[in-house]
């Protein structure tokens, strides 16, 4: 799990990778060819980069002849919502200075 | 501290203080003590009241935290949502009377399944939260 959000966060770090994601989202399957003629890198480049959508679970692919048709999987972006669970840290932090106001007051 | 669902999702932390419900009341709706302990505010007990809560403004971020009051049960419950990065939460405090004090229950209640569906969408709401990743870090300090 742990490393599945890590792979997840590090994946969408890049905005290459980014922009990948978010074409196959908007526009559905696509091949590996029709990728790397719009992202303006090459195609070992995009290759990397897929590789690394599909470590966070971010696409899937299949072999059709010689392509290989990538599909975005944005569920994998739940972990993304788990993040958010670091509002605890945030939330413990600031009851920790609630307790200090409420020792503060009426004195 | 999450427990995952696939309806909502919520955060919630308790804290027990030894100090009186009212008082701490006080400080979860007095405007001045929220600012010592929470954010700066224009905070106002008052159910349907639109206020801010608001951070130093960082780089892509300028720090405002959009609020509406829900609901105002002096010294048992407070509720306001809390919307930023396009995300709208709910926030409730839960005060309990207990032997040595007062038993706090905060409640965030996250993505509510539209707003996750929004999201999975990736038309608005995903790409929304990843910009505001680093936003989020910054803020949590």
């Amino acid at each position: 799990m742990r490393s599945t959000a890590d792979n997840l966060f590090k994946a969408l770090s890049d905005p290459t990778r980014r922009a990948i994601f978010e074409r196959l989202t908007r526009n559905g399957e696509q091949t590996v060819h029709a990728l790397t003629e719009r992202s303006g890198v090459s195609q070992p480049m995009v290759s990397k980069h897929l590789s690394a959508l599909k470590r966070a679970r971010l696409v899937r692919n299949r072999r059709h002849g010689r392509e290989t048709h990538y599909q975005a999987r944005p569920e994998a972006l739940a972990p993304l919502v788990d993040w958010i669970g670091n509002y605890g840290a945030f939330w413990q932090d600031r009851l920790d200075r609630l307790a200090e106001v409420l020792e503060r007051m009426d004195k | 501290m999450t427990q995952p669902d696939t309806s909502t999702r919520s955060l919630i932390i308790e804290k027990e203080f030894p100090h009186p419900p009212e008082k701490v009341w006080r400080a979860l709706t007095e405007s001045s003590l929220m600012e010592q302990w929470l954010m700066k505010n224009d905070f106002q007990p008052v159910t349907g009241h639109s206020f801010t809560l608001r951070r130093e403004p960082m780089p892509n971020w300028n720090g405002v935290i959009d609020c509406q009051v829900l609901a105002v049960e002096p010294c048992r419950t407070l509720s306001y949502t809390w919307g930023t990065l396009g995300v709208e939460t709910v926030v409730t405090f839960t005060l309990t009377p207990t032997d040595a004090g007062t038993h706090v229950r905060m409640e965030q209640s996250g993505f509510r399944p539209d707003q996750e569906t929004n999201y999975k969408g990736a038309k608005y709401g995903w790409q929304k939260i990843i910009d505001g990743l680093e936003r989020v870090v910054a803020g949590l300090e």
